[in-house]
Parts: C-alpha cells; structure tokens; sequence
C-alpha cells in the first residue's frame, strides 16, 4: 500500500477518492483510531454544516436579488429608467423588511431539533450524557429541567433501542433530547422543547431539513421533533408511536 | 448566458454568502453586489465555460475587498478571547451551535475553503480556481481549517464536565 497522506483523509472525508484507493485508506484507519476519529469529526462537521445552511437553498429569493442590467446609459428613456429603478428599489426594501422580519424569529421547531440530530447522532464516544441504563436518573433531571413530566417513548417494538438522552439550550430555553438506535446502528432523535404558548397545539408536520427528516408537534406548550436520516414513511410509523405514547 | 441561468445559481451564492458571513442581512448585500458585478462584467464571461466557478470567483473578490476590510477589526477583538469564555454555565452551555460557532472562528481563508469544498461539493481544483490560489494552498487552509474546528467543538464540550463535578 502507498502511504496515506493528510490530503488523501481529506479526499476521503469529502468522498472523492476512488474505490480502491478509498479502501486502502479505510485499512490505514483501522489501526489508527486517533486518525479514524479525526476523520469520524471531519465527517461530522460536514453534516453539520450542510444541516445548518442547506436550508438556506430553499428560501424564496427576495424579489431585490432579481436583478436585471441596468440600464442607466440609455438618456432617451432616462425618466422610465428611473421610474423603473424606483420600482425595483421599492421592491428591494419590500424584500429586505421581510427579511429582517423573518431573521427576527425564533428558528423553527423542525430546523433546531434537526441540527441538534446532525450534530449528536454521529457521535462515537459521547452521543448522550446520561445513558439508558440510567433511565429513570436521565427522566428525571431533564423533566426537572424543563419543568414538566417527561417520558422517554419505548420504541423497542419498533427496532429501536434507547441510547440515553441530554440536555441542550435551545432558542426557547432548556430542551431535552432522547437519542435510539437500531441494530443496524442508524439513529432517531426525539426533541422536547416548551414553546411558551408562542405556538398553537398543531396536528403532525413534516419537514425535510438537509438529509434529515423531521416529524414535529405542538402539544400543551410543548414541541416534540422526530429527526432521522431516514424515509419519510419509516420516520412517521416511529413518530405515530411516540405521539400515541406522550399524548395519551 | 442570459438572467435566467445566473437566477438559478442564487440560492447558492445565498447559502454560501450566508454560511461565510453568519448574517443574513450582510449575506444578502453580498450577493447584491456578486450579482451588479456579474451584470457589468458579462461580456468577460466565456460562454460553455463554468458560470458557478465564474459568479464564485466574483462573488470571492467582492467579498475580499468591501466586506473582509470591514470585518477585520471585529474578527481581530474576537481571535483575542479565549475558546471556553463564550461557554457559560453547566449543562446549559451545551449548545447545538458548536459548528456554527467554531466555524465563525475560522480566519476567513479557512472559512472560504471549507465551504466551497463541503456545501458547494467543489472539487479542490474548482475551489483553487475560485479562491485564485495554488491548489496546495486550498489543501493546507482545508486541512488547518477542519483540525481548527474540532479543535473547538471538542473544547466546548468538554468543557461542561469539568465544570459540573465539584
């Protein structure tokens, strides 16, 4: 095998070595542990980034950012032109106030619980800070904390075995976050936060966050968020279980 | 090129403006000023050549000469204080924001390589274009700038524990 070189982990991380180079370094990290973590964080930065902008490419564009060239050389219609520019700079603060409205609020309920699973679940070493066979220590300190009796949902049934859970700060104060995982080692996040009667109770809802799907609720002053990198259809069966469960 | 196909690249040059700057006010005014130059800069434009790897690198030497000079003196105050101060108390501080926030810790070559290459998925050759340096330049600020940010994500966190245990 040729030597790995820091460029080579990089090209890994980013997923644009060829296979049969790609598995030489696989083999170089396998004895490595402290180059396999430094990778494993790459990795994880790269979901994370992705989770906390990729949004970004479904907003509407503000109407100002439609641009066309400008016509300011043309004095015959100088006067249209001006008229026209009056139009689009209107159009620009129009845009521009709507964007700071928007900037204002809180970030969603969805798109908090979805960063929060990008960055924990692809943690190795330390993916809750109380495990589940602490369970009823970790129920009780996170319900302690955000002020209500919380319940960690049993998925068991459904594949899915807890991992344990944290406590996070969310843009709404402290917010608890249940981790499981399946056999095959893919993981769920559930995501409790109050929402301090600033959302109306809502029925299910979907949204697509980056590669993570997210089921989320509002029930009693409090959201609940689903999130996982997996199909649509198999997040709402769990996500079903866990409303049936909290919201008897 | 005509409108249209630089109107399809702006969700992308918004969620890189965004990502670069942290705010979307100041993200947007980048855009604004990408796109101007764009528009009167057309006719140097190839046509069947990149226009992603074009409106980038326009959109980079904007940014290198109106916002990097304003930003300086903020991101100087900022490189002065320690990792662990912006953490506050127990469990609370551990936030979601940890990448958002060591990211807003890179210097700005770092920040740039880092998300040509993991948002945008440009190949290290399209970023060395885009950014005008050497491609080994693009490889030592990609790989200086990923170490720094775990570097921050792993301090923050563990900062938590050594304050909890009494």
């Amino acid at each position: 095998m040729t030597q790995v070189l820091e460029d080579d982990l990089h090209a890994f991380v980013d997923g644009v070595l060829d296979p049969a180079r790609s598995a030489e370094v696989t083999a170089y990290l396998a004895d490595r542990p402290d180059e396999a973590e430094r990778v494993r964080a790459y990795r994880a930065q790269n979901a994370g980034l992705h989770a906390l902008f990729d949004h970004v490419l479904n907003e509407p564009v503000p109407a100002g950012l439609k641009v066309t060239r400008p016509a300011r050389r043309w004095r015959p219609i100088a006067l249209a032109a001006s008229v026209l520019f009056t139009g689009v700079a209107i159009g620009w603060m129009i845009a521009r106030g709507g964007v700071t409205q928007a900037y204002r609020t809180t970030p969603s309920l969805a798109h908090s619980a979805a960063i929060a699973h990008a960055v924990y679940s692809p943690e190795v070493r330390h993916p809750v800070e109380v495990g589940a066979d602490q369970e009823d220590h970790l129920v009780r300190w996170l319900s302690k904390r955000l002020g209500t009796q919380l319940r960690a949902p049993k998925l068991v049934p459904l594949g899915y075995d807890l991992v344990g859970g944290r406590l996070l700060s969310g843009p709404r104060g402290p917010v608890a976050q249940f981790m499981y995982q399946e056999a095959t080692g893919k993981r769920l996040t559930l995501y409790v936060s109050g929402v301090q009667g600033d959302m109306p109770d809502t029925a299910f809802r979907f949204s697509q966050e980056g590669s993570v799907s997210v089921f989320y609720w509002v029930d009693r002053d409090y959201g609940y968020a689903l999130s996982g990198d997996i199909k649509r259809e198999a997040l709402l069966a769990v996500a079903t279980a866990v409303y049936r469960q909290l919201s008897p | 090129m005509n409108s249209e196909d630089i109107l399809e690249q702006i969700p992308r040059l918004r969620r890189y403006a965004r990502a670069l700057l942290g705010d979307r006010y100041a993200a947007d005014d980048l855009v604004q000023d990408t796109l101007e130059r764009a528009l009167s800069k057309y006719h140097l434009w190839r046509a069947g050549s990149d226009l992603r790897a074009w409106l980038f690198a326009i959109m980079h030497n904007v940014f290198v000469n109106q916002v990097r000079g304003r930003r300086a003196e903020i991101e100087r105050t900022m490189e002065e204080l320690p990792d662990i101060a912006v953490r506050e108390t127990h469990s609370d501080a551990l936030e979601v924001a940890d990448v958002d926030r060591a990211l807003r810790a890179l210097p700005d070559e770092q920040r740039e390589v880092l998300l040509l290459v993991v948002l945008e998925e440009m190949s290290y050759e399209e970023a060395s274009r885009a950014l005008n340096v050497p491609i080994g330049t693009v490889m030592s600020r990609l790989s200086r700038g990923r170490e720094r940010m775990r570097r921050l994500i792993a301090g923050a966190r563990q900062s938590v524990p050594l304050q909890v245990v009494k």
